[in-house]
């Protein structure tokens, strides 16, 4: 379902390009979870960027279920990531000024669903992760695992085929951490594709396959025993 | 995403920093209320004059002899004999003589305002009387000293106390009370009622003039009152061979004249005040501004959740319509308070039209609108990952 075909993502920065991607091919099913891995510049970021659509390549094609991202427009692209995609971001990004459950609903206002229709599936996202009672929170009242707990819920309340997450425990303690990981893994075994990006191995061993990124380029792509 | 719900986020930043929003109303505010009270008040205005005008009768005409060649002249007795001449147009007609002079009774003195007129006048001016008579034909006729005064000129001279043989000495000479009038605005100074009528003949000699230079004429029909004024002009062309010696004015023609100039005197004062509705919407532009680049992370979550651009520039616009909106409603409240007290003030019945509020309310939103949609545009044009990006 995501297919990225030779891609290139090149930077103009004064007279030398970077190569932020530099020909990465790269497919991934429906299903997986797989991480990818790779040290700060190695253009883990800028991968995750064009698989969530939120960029386009430099060159080389990026398919998602066949769909040309690439040579959409940037409210088709809005539509896509609205439709198909569910972020998980490492500083949670939640909207302070919104309470829990305004800040879960926004991909459903977004999709041009009424106000009563989004009761349900909000009640449901908030539900599978533990957080119904505290709808009426502002994020600022919670703690970080509870924050990326809503974030979570945000990312799956659209019931998208695909789960991005960009260092989800990055700013979490190390306990929170396993458990919103052992989270992404339920959510895996439910049947949902989920990318995980990280920079931390032990991290990247709770995915079925690892996908290893160095200076633009994939350097190692191999399928995980599951650790339990 | 709907503008039901875009309203409700509009509502919900507002809330969350009320004193910026406030501020930011100010401008707007100021240009509102300031239009409402302009609008009010020369509305109070220009009803009372019109009121006041239309009080003295529609039907009446007034005359203005001003430059006469030296040989050619038009006097009290030619006005006379062409009255009587068209009588089927004429109800009424008086000379109406003006001139200052000092009344005094005993040491109590008063400066006012002396109208020479004849027995006709009383009758077309709704002139009424509290006590004794006006004056009379035989009073003009025989340059009687007699005089009818004011409420005001009573208290003043005789302390309210008027007697058949009451005298004034208007400047020195001695003139017999004959009648009080009937007291129309309070008995203050300078008012209806600071007053002292005189027959026309008597007044010519205080004004020091050889002749009579205003007339009020009540005409018998209103529809026709222009033709009425044209055969006035036409004598008067006859009698000096020059426009520009005499003026003839209805009373209707005088209130349009009136609302002609009270209208362009709101014209100006509205688009003064309207000056201070631009720069309102410059502040608000200025904060919408502010607010999109502290909020550039937040429209890169919006925009990674899915907002179109459309949607993020709904936002944006609806939020400044908003404060907009609502610092026009406050604005016209505070307007409409202060046109009420200022009413109450002058004692002019003064009131924010309704066409005023709405069209203060309409204007206020649009301002928001349109400076609201270049930060908007802004903001709706940010690249998702820049937005994300922004710390």
């Amino acid at each position: 379902m995501i297919r990225l075909e030779d891609v290139y993502k090149i930077y103009p920065m004064g007279d030398e390009p970077v190569h932020a991607l530099d020909g990465v091919s790269l497919t991934i099913e429906e299903g997986e979870f797989v991480a990818i891995i790779g040290q700060s510049g190695s253009g883990k970021s800028t991968c995750m960027n064009i698989i969530g659509c939120l960029d386009v390549p430099t060159e080389g094609r990026y398919l998602l279920n066949g769909q040309d991202v690439g040579a959409m427009k940037d409210d088709e692209q809005a539509f896509i990531r609205n439709k198909t995609l569910g972020f998980i971001f490492q500083q949670y990004n939640l909207i302070p000024r919104l309470t829990v459950f305004e800040n879960v609903e926004l991909p459903l206002i977004y999709r041009g669903m009424g106000e009563r229709d989004r009761q349900a599936p909000v009640l449901r996202a908030l539900e599978k992760v533990g957080l119904v009672e505290k709808l009426k929170n502002l994020p600022s009242q919670l703690s970080g695992g509870q924050q990326q707990r809503v974030s979570i819920a945000r990312a799956l309340v659209g019931d998208p085929s695909v789960i991005l997450a960009d260092e989800p425990t990055g700013a979490l303690d190390s306990k929170t951490g396993k458990e919103v990981l052992e989270f992404m893994r339920k959510l895996n075994d439910e049947g949902n594709t989920v990318v995980l990006i990280t920079h931390d191995m032990n991290i990247a061993e709770m995915a079925r396959r690892v996908v290893c990124l160095s200076d633009g380029k994939i350097t190692e792509d191999r399928a995980m025993g599951r650790k339990h | 995403m709907n503008i039901e719900q875009s309203f409700k986020m509009a509502i919900k930043s507002l809330r969350t920093s009320k004193m910026r929003s406030f501020l930011t109303m100010l401008g707007i505010i100021i240009g509102v209320a300031s239009v409402i009270i302009l609008v009010s008040l020369v509305n109070g205005l220009s009803s009372e004059i019109t009121s006041s005008l239309e009080a003295a009768g529609t039907n009446t005409i007034s005359v203005n002899i001003m430059g006469r060649g030296s040989n050619k002249s038009f006097g009290a007795d030619d006005m006379a004999a062409f009255i009587e001449e068209n009588k089927e147009r004429f109800k009424a007609y008086s000379p109406v003589v003006n001139a200052q002079a000092t009344a005094k009774n005993g040491v109590d003195s008063v400066t006012t305002s002396v109208t020479g007129v004849n027995e006709l006048y009383a009758g077309m001016q709704g002139v009424t009387l509290e006590a004794g008579r006006f004056i009379q034909f035989i009073d003009a006729d025989r340059l009687q000293k007699v005089c009818v005064i004011g409420t005001y000129i009573a208290d003043e001279l005789f302390d309210g106390a008027v007697y058949a043989d009451s005298t004034v000495k208007i400047n020195g000479s001695s003139y017999t009370v004959v009648g009080v009038l009937e007291e129309t605005a309070d008995s203050t100074e300078g008012s209806g009622d600071d007053i002292i009528y005189v027959p026309y003949t008597t007044a010519t000699r205080l004004a020091g003039n050889a002749n009579v230079s205003s007339y009020t004429i009540a005409a018998r029909d209103v529809a026709n009152i222009d033709d009425t004024v044209d055969l006035i002009r036409t004598e008067l062309y006859g009698a000096f061979g020059n426009e520009n010696a005499y003026r003839v004015v209805s009373m209707s023609q005088m209130i349009d004249m009136m609302n002609e100039i009270t209208g362009s005197i709101a014209v100006v004062l509205v688009g003064i005040a309207g000056i201070s509705l631009v720069v309102g919407g410059i502040g608000i532009m200025n904060i919408m501004l502010v607010s999109v680049t502290e909020r550039t992370r937040e429209i890169g979550i919006r925009k990674a959740l899915g907002a179109r651009r459309s949607a993020i520039m709904s936002q944006f616009i609806i939020e400044a319509a908003t404060t907009s909106a609502a610092g026009g409603v406050i604005g016209i409240l505070v307007g409409a308070a202060l046109s009420f007290a200022a009413g109450a003030v002058f004692d002019m019945s003064v009131a924010p039209s309704v066409g005023a509020v709405l069209i203060a309310f309409g204007v206020s939103v649009a301002i928001g609108m349109i400076f609201g949609y270049f930060p908007a545009g802004k903001a709706a044009k940010l690249h998702p990952i820049d937005a994300l990006r922004y710390e």
